[in-house]
Order: C-alpha cells, then structure tokens, then sequence
C-alpha cells in the first residue's frame, strides 16, 4: 500500500454556488471524516490546496453563478497552479469548451465540447448506470468492476484528446463518464450520492496528490 | 445500461414514517432517520420524503428531518410536501435534497415548474401525480383524473393533458400515484402508467399498489416505468412480513429487469 500523499494541509474548498448542491458532497466528506469547508468565498477558494466543484443545473446558470460571485479567476488560479480538482456533473460539463447547453462558452480547462443525448432515450437519464474504467488512475483505482453509479444528465462530454477519457457509461451509444485531464479528475455521476462506491471515490480524491500516475 | 430504479417512499409525519392506505388511516412506523439508515443499508436506489401535512398545515417544511435524512442517505433524496415558491426549493436542496417533488401546489400555479426548472435545472423538478380512475368523460379523454391534497380534490384536469403539460413545464421526472391502487399490495396501474410513459419522454415513475416483486417487475417492464416507488413492501406494520430491497433486487434481476446490483460481502 501507498502512503497517502501528505497534502491536504486545509480542508477541501467545496464551492457552494447558488445552483449547487455543495451541502450533499458536505454530508459525505463528513461521514468520511474529511475536512472540508463549502464556501462561496473567492479568498477561501483562492487559497485552497484541493478543491470539489459539485453542481446540479444548467451549465449557463453556473457559470454565470460562479462569474457573479467572483470564484472564476480564484478557481482558474488554482486550478494553473495544480491543486488537486474533482468536478461532479455540472462540475465537470463546464470545464470544456463549449456546450450544446444553451451554446454556452465553457471554461476550457479540458479541450473537447459537451453535447445532448441524441433523440430517441429518455433525457434526461436518471438513475444507476455502469461505469467502466478505460484508464488507469489514482482516483478511480477504487472503483470495483461492475461499478453502477448515479447519473442525473441530459448532456455527456466529449473530450478531443482519448487520453483525458477515464471512464466510460452506456446510455444509447458509450459517453465518457469520468475525466482525467493533469490536476483535474470529473465524473459525469454524483459521487456523493452513489453509495459506499461513491463514496471510496471521494475519499481516494482527498488523498490524491494531483499527478496522474 | 441505464438500470431501473427502486425508490422507498416515506410519508412523514413529525419526523417519523407512517404508512396509509388509499391516502387514509395512516399508522406510525419509524421515525424517518432510522429508516433511511436502514434501507441505505439495505441498498435502496432512491428515497423520496414527502412531508404530509405541511401543506394541509400550511406551515413550511420540515427542514430538520430533511437535513438529518441528508446526513443518512449517500443515494438520491427527493422531498415534497408544503413547497409554495422558490426560496421554499432552495431551502430544501440546501438542507441536503437532490429533487424537489411539487404536487397540489403545482396544479394551483404551474409556473412553480417552469421558475424551479430554470433556477435549479429540470432534473431537480419532479412533478408528483395523484390520478384516479374515472373513465373517459367530457374533459378527461385519458379517463384518469388528477386528483390533489391527498386525494380529497378533483381537479377535472385530464391526467396525460397534465404531465404533458408539466413536461413542457420543464418537469424532469414523472411520478404517477394510483389513487385507485395506493395501499392495497394488488399492483400497480400499468393502463395509466404506460400510457403517461408514452405521453412524456422525461422518465416516470410508478407508484401505488406494489405488493410483491412481480408487480414491481411489471410496472417497470409493461408499464415502462424507470422507477417503481415501494413502501408498504418494504416497511409496513400491517404485513406479516416485509421484504428486504436484497430481495427484491434478486427478483427483479431473476425476471430480467436491469437493475443496480445488490453488493454484499460473502457473510452478508
């Protein structure tokens, strides 16, 4: 076994935007016993050594949420500086370039786009859905074979580099499920609403040093 | 694949869980916090809490229970029950819920749909139905009638004119109550179910008659329901027995129904 890497010296900023749902992935990292701190405050996330961008809603509404409140520059700092970043759901569409979502400009930290499932499935897809893990990293090293997690989407990412594809789901044809791209981990699912396997997500992520292998 | 959904249904009262029949006579069970433990345990889906006599009350949620379920559940939480506006939504997603389930109130001011949708996204809007069965009549070609407070009220709106509507609303999931069936363990209203699932195109979700793990499987298969809402399965004092979501999970993959596997250590 690994030491965990001795990093998160302040508790993990989780950004609690009006939109968000910061209070459920709150409850989880509580129930793990990991320190963190939801906040909306642009000097809290500016100083902050890990990070959780959760997120429920329109990609649009976030970002103009995260705009009016000041958190995109401390966020964009951060996020150039290396810390360790997890996006959920929404957290992780609005880190593209571009959305189908109301053709809404992403922040384009992670080059690819974000569509809508095509006609034809029920959107939005809610419920349990296998997730496959395509590469290896040290945040979804503990997600178990078979592993069903909760998606809420109408929209998946399509990231332009393969490499940045950590996992995949089926609903109608495969769409990447979880993103790796340098210091920034996603999942298209809720972590923190996906169970015990969720959770060990959550805890893998607050121990993870930001390097992706 | 996108697996179908068992969802306990719990109808609070006080902070404690108690269970009707056909919308009456309801009797006390738990109190709603060590329940949600349990059935999380138990590796249930989803819970969804309806906080029963907040709107009769007319008084606001009960944001504690919410927030104690919250701190309980690591799968979806939905509430419902005495939500009027907005603030009343962003109160409840911040005491820890995922969805917001709008019923009566919506049917008295749609627009509550259309402003939730915008300001929280459509997946977090669940439009709660309570239908009845009334055969087709002037006003009703569906012959299903949207009923609301509880099943104390005709509305003489037509039950798939209705969830058409909340669709266009901006409604992220369907849920359909069979009036008719609530309680009785004799299944669920496949007709009504079936028939809302081929009006909408957001997922539905059957509710109301689940008395074994057929009727759930039927639901979810004939009635083309996403999720089947349970409770007196898994929970009532009235039954001799209640069944475990472990097996009814077991059931329902046996009958080939997709659905989230039960993971258990070997002594479980």
């Amino acid at each position: 076994m690994n030491p965990p890497a001795p990093i998160a010296d302040t508790p993990i900023a989780v950004v609690d935007y009006r939109a968000g749902n910061a209070p459920s992935v709150g409850f989880a990292l509580e129930r793990l016993g990991i320190p963190a701190r939801l906040t909306d405050d642009p000097e809290v996330v500016g100083a902050a050594t890990r990070l959780i961008l959760p997120g429920v809603g329109a990609a649009r509404a976030t970002i103009d949420s995260l705009r009016d409140s000041g958190l995109l520059e401390p966020l964009a700092e951060r996020v150039a500086a290396g810390v360790p970043f997890l996006g959920i759901c929404i957290g992780l569409q609005v880190l593209f370039d571009h959305s189908e979502e109301g053709d809404t400009e992403g922040l384009g930290w992670v080059p690819g786009t974000v569509r809508r499932f095509t006609d034809g499935l029920r959107v939005p897809q809610i419920g349990w859905n296998e997730v496959r893990v395509v590469r290896d990293h040290p945040v979804t090293r503990s997600l178990p074979a078979g592993a069903h997690c909760y998606f809420v989407n109408s929209y998946y990412a399509t990231p332009s580099d393969p490499a940045d594809v950590l996992g995949v789901t089926d609903y109608g044809p495969e769409f990447c499920s979880v993103v790796g791209h340098r210091n920034i981990v996603a999942t298209q699912f809720h972590a923190e609403k996906s169970g015990p396997i969720g959770l060990a997500l959550l805890e893998a992520f607050a121990t993870w040093d930001g390097v992706e292998c | 694949m996108l697996t179908k959904r068992l969802i306990a249904c719990f109808d609070v009262i006080d902070g404690r869980v108690t269970k009707a029949q056909q919308f009456q006579d309801n009797i006390d069970v738990a109190p709603a916090t060590d329940l949600a433990q349990r059935l999380y345990d138990d590796q249930i889906d989803e819970i969804v809490f309806y906080d029963i006599t907040a709107s009769a009350q007319k008084r606001p949620i009960d944001l504690e229970t919410v927030r104690a379920v919250a701190h309980h559940v690591f799968v979806p939480f939905t509430v419902g029950g005495g939500i009027r506006s907005l603030d009343d939504m962003f109160e409840v997603l911040k005491a820890g819920a995922e969805k917001i389930s709008v019923d009566s109130m919506a049917v008295r001011n749609p627009e509550i749909i259309r402003q939730g949708a915008e300001a929280f996204g459509r997946q977090c809007v669940v439009l709660s139905t309570q239908v009845k069965h009334v055969g087709i009549r002037p006003g009703i070609p569906s012959g299903y009638e949207v009923f609301i407070d509880g099943a104390r009220t005709a509305t003489g709106m037509d039950a798939l004119e209705w969830v058409a509507q909340g669709e266009a609303l901006g409604a992220g999931e369907i849920v359909v109550n069979s009036i008719d069936n609530d309680g009785t363990a004799a299944g669920y209203d496949l007709d009504i179910t079936r028939a809302v699932a081929d009006t909408v195109n957001v997922p539905v979700v059957a509710s109301g008659g689940a008395g074994n793990a057929e009727h759930i499987a039927a639901a979810l298969t004939h009635g083309d329901a996403s999720a089947a809402i349970i409770s007196s399965i898994l929970y009532s004092p009235r039954l001799e027995r209640n069944t475990p979501v472990r097996e009814l999970k077991a059931a329902l993959a046996a009958a080939g129904v997709p659905i989230r596997p039960w993971v258990g250590s070997a002594s479980a």
